[in-house]
């Protein structure tokens, strides 16, 4: 779970990381109001859960209080990679003498956190070349003790008193990222400010598998309004940009039948993960989900393992018969219990195959017919090949 | 033959007494597992269809000799679960349950390391040594003893894959299931060497998806130390940067953990890597 900036930034300065003087407004009025008492010149800075906003153009400054209300009805009004901004924070703007790159993010092949500096900061941690770059792994058991910082600090070759206070904000963010289950706290750039060093933008991600340790942080969603409804019946879904509906039990074979959709010249709309053991009722509820999304055609790609097909069977009969489907729908079923569940859906009318990659062409096949017989004018359930 | 399990493992299942360990405890036995004891606090000195339930693993142990432990216990609770297998000297530890906090199981793989004890998972289908035993929750009819090695990222598209294998006569050593979170116990390397060792394993299905670099790590020690063939399936060519794709581990962040990526190391380190699931039947039916 990504929190934004001003979540990110009050955590820090709850741990002791200074962090620049700032306000959080959602209106023009109200950021004119917080500003009051602020010296000029300010940052504006949108706060959307995306990034590349500075080259969106959601960063802005001013000068005075009529520049504050100007820039603030400019961001409010924006939207940035699909995220409408509801909220601003206005900041002091810094004097900038250096900056640093600091985060700690987890190594998942060596399953231990790691500490990433560079003197390089404040561009995409990639774009900077590897040997300017000081990487640390820290064991999950200690943690970063001092040392640990000196000798990260001692290999970036600061001055004396921006190294001190790095090695300090280094300590306080591993501890940060330990007790509040991060998953990556990010800080580009640790801006270097006359004496003092600033964390002048801070990426904050909160394991949500861990949400239950953490019932003073908010919950954050960068989720569709459908991708949230869907994980509340605790499924997994995600939506995309093609024309045919999957449904498809586990992440992996999700992913495949996406990969084998495309390789027969069709692309997913989304897709809908049916977990391991979904009853009669959640496959009834999912198959709900999928048409209400308007694709061309569904395809519903089950491998039974501890999923019976039969249970699969029964909620697509149980949907056709109370609210129709009125889109092609391809089925493939195999494994436990297949040869039932493929006899119930032929007595109902509706054909199943056993093999994905049959399926799979099927659908392309049935979903391009759908489209333009729509274009046509006719009506979805002309074509359904299914439906008789 | 096999790795990490086979007929002669005593397992020792935590949480026997749950939905999902007393189901699952049904489908072991019915495999031919050996289960020995089952632990579930509190219920100690009670009897599961004939598996003695035990307070903790320790007593487990010391009564039972039980080798492995499988883990059935809600998310909140692994890590306690997992730590204690580990320090009652438990050598392998299958974790099948999901959403587990990535900070515990950095702890729990730190520990493990430090004591010597091998952990699958979590967020696995497990591991199974087709004949001859079963430590997961994978369904019973789709393997066959054989002589390919099988590591796979995701559950249900390995039991696809398998399941085509065994339709067209392709037996398995062993299956393992790596488990579908960011930070899990087994590698792709570790198996790969375990395989490599293994006299009756003559070739190794990798089973990959999209995000993080275990493939990559992978291609590099292939292309290092491995003399047996190896073959490759990697999901998720078609899905787009950013998004997770389900597993916790499958998302691609900046450049990394792409499938070009991916797939262009292991065909540098000389894996076939088959475009779509069904092309490594033809792949292996060559090979074998």
């Amino acid at each position: 779970m990504k929190l934004y900036e001003y979540m990110a930034k009050e955590l820090l300065g709850k741990n002791g990381i200074p962090v620049p003087r700032g306000e959080v407004a959602g209106s023009t009025a109200e950021a004119k109001e917080k500003t009051e008492e602020m010296d000029t010149p300010v940052a504006l800075k949108s706060q959307v859960l995306s990034g590349g906003r500075g080259k969106a153009g959601g960063i802005k400054f001013a000068e005075s209080s009529e520049e504050i209300s100007e820039a603030a009805e400019e961001l409010l009004d924006m939207k940035i990679k699909g995220y409408k901004v509801d909220t601003i924070l206005i900041e002091e703007k810094l004097q900038i003498d250096q900056e640093l790159y600091l985060s700690i993010a987890i190594d998942a092949v060596n399953k231990k956190p790691v500490v990433i500096a560079s003197k390089e900061g404040g561009v995409d941690i990639e774009e900077v070349p590897e040997d300017k770059i000081v990487k640390r792994h820290v064991d999950p058991k200690w943690g970063v003790e001092p040392y640990i910082s000196r000798e990260i600090v001692d290999e970036l070759d600061l001055d004396q008193i921006v190294s001190k206070q790095v090695t300090k904000i280094m300590k306080k963010i591993y501890d940060l990222f330990k007790n509040y289950d991060a998953e990556l706290v990010e800080i580009n750039p640790l801006v270097v400010s006359g004496e003092k060093v600033v964390a002048a933008d801070a990426k904050i991600n909160i394991d949500e598998d861990a949400l239950f340790r953490h019932s003073d942080l908010p919950k954050i969603s960068d989720k569709t309004a459908l991708e949230k409804k869907v994980e509340e019946m605790g499924l997994s879904f995600v939506e995309l940009e093609g024309d045919i509906a999957i449904m498809a039990n586990g992440a992996g074979m999700a992913m495949a039948t996406l990969d084998v959709i495309d390789y027969f010249g069709g692309s997913a709309a989304n897709f809908l993960d049916a977990g391991g053991g979904a009853s009669v009722k959640l496959t009834k509820q999912a198959l709900e989900v999928l048409l209400s999304t308007n694709p061309n055609a569904v395809l519903i790609n089950i491998f039974g393992g501890i999923t019976r097909c039969d249970d699969v069977a029964n909620a697509l009969i149980q949907v056709k018969n109370e609210t129709g489907i009125p889109v092609p729908l391809v089925i493939r079923l195999m494994g436990t219990n297949d040869e039932k569940g493929v006899e119930m859906l032929q007595e109902n009318g509706i054909k199943a195959y056993r093999m994905m990659d049959e399926a799979a062409k099927k659908v392309v096949e049935l979903a391009k017919g759908h489209k333009e017989g729509g274009k046509k004018g006719k009506k979805g359930a002309d074509v359904d090949g299914n439906s008789g | 033959m096999a790795i990490l399990v086979n007929a002669d493992t005593r397992l020792c299942i935590q949480g026997i007494t749950g939905h999902q360990g007393s189901f699952h405890r049904g489908q072991m036995k019915d495999y031919g597992t050996k289960i020995v004891a089952g632990v579930s606090p509190g219920k100690g000195g009670k009897e599961v269809e004939g598996v003695p339930v035990f307070n903790t693993v320790a007593k487990a142990r010391e009564k039972t000799a039980c080798n492995a432990s499988i883990i059935f216990v809600p998310a909140p609770f692994c890590k306690d679960a997992a730590f204690e297998a580990i320090d009652a000297g438990i050598e392998l530890v299958v974790i099948i349950s999901e959403h587990i906090p990535v900070q515990d199981a950095m702890e729990v793989m730190a520990f493990a390391r430090e004591r010597g004890s091998t952990v699958v998972g979590p967020n696995t289908f497990g591991v199974i040594t087709p004949g001859q035993c079963k430590v997961g929750i994978m369904p019973n009819r789709y393997y066959r003893p054989g002589e390919v090695g099988v590591v796979a990222r995701s559950g249900t598209l390995s039991y696809q894959i398998v399941g085509d294998m065994t339709l067209n006569g392709i037996g398995q050593s062993t299956v393992v299931g790596l488990g579908g979170d960011r930070v899990v116990g087994c590698e792709f390397i570790d198996m790969l060497e375990l395989f490599e060792q293994e006299p009756n394993t003559r070739a190794i299905v990798m089973i990959g998806e999209i995000g993080g670099t275990r493939e990559e790590e992978a291609a590099r020690y292939i292309k290092e130390k491995m003399k047996k063939p190896v073959f490759a399936y990697i999901a998720g060519k078609s899905s787009p940067p950013g998004k997770r794709m389900g597993h916790a581990g499958a998302i691609i962040e900046g450049n990394k953990g792409t499938f070009e990526s991916k797939v262009t190391a292991l065909g540098e380190a000389g894996v076939q890597v088959a475009e779509m699931p069904w092309q490594l039947i033809d792949m292996l039916k060559k090979e074998l």
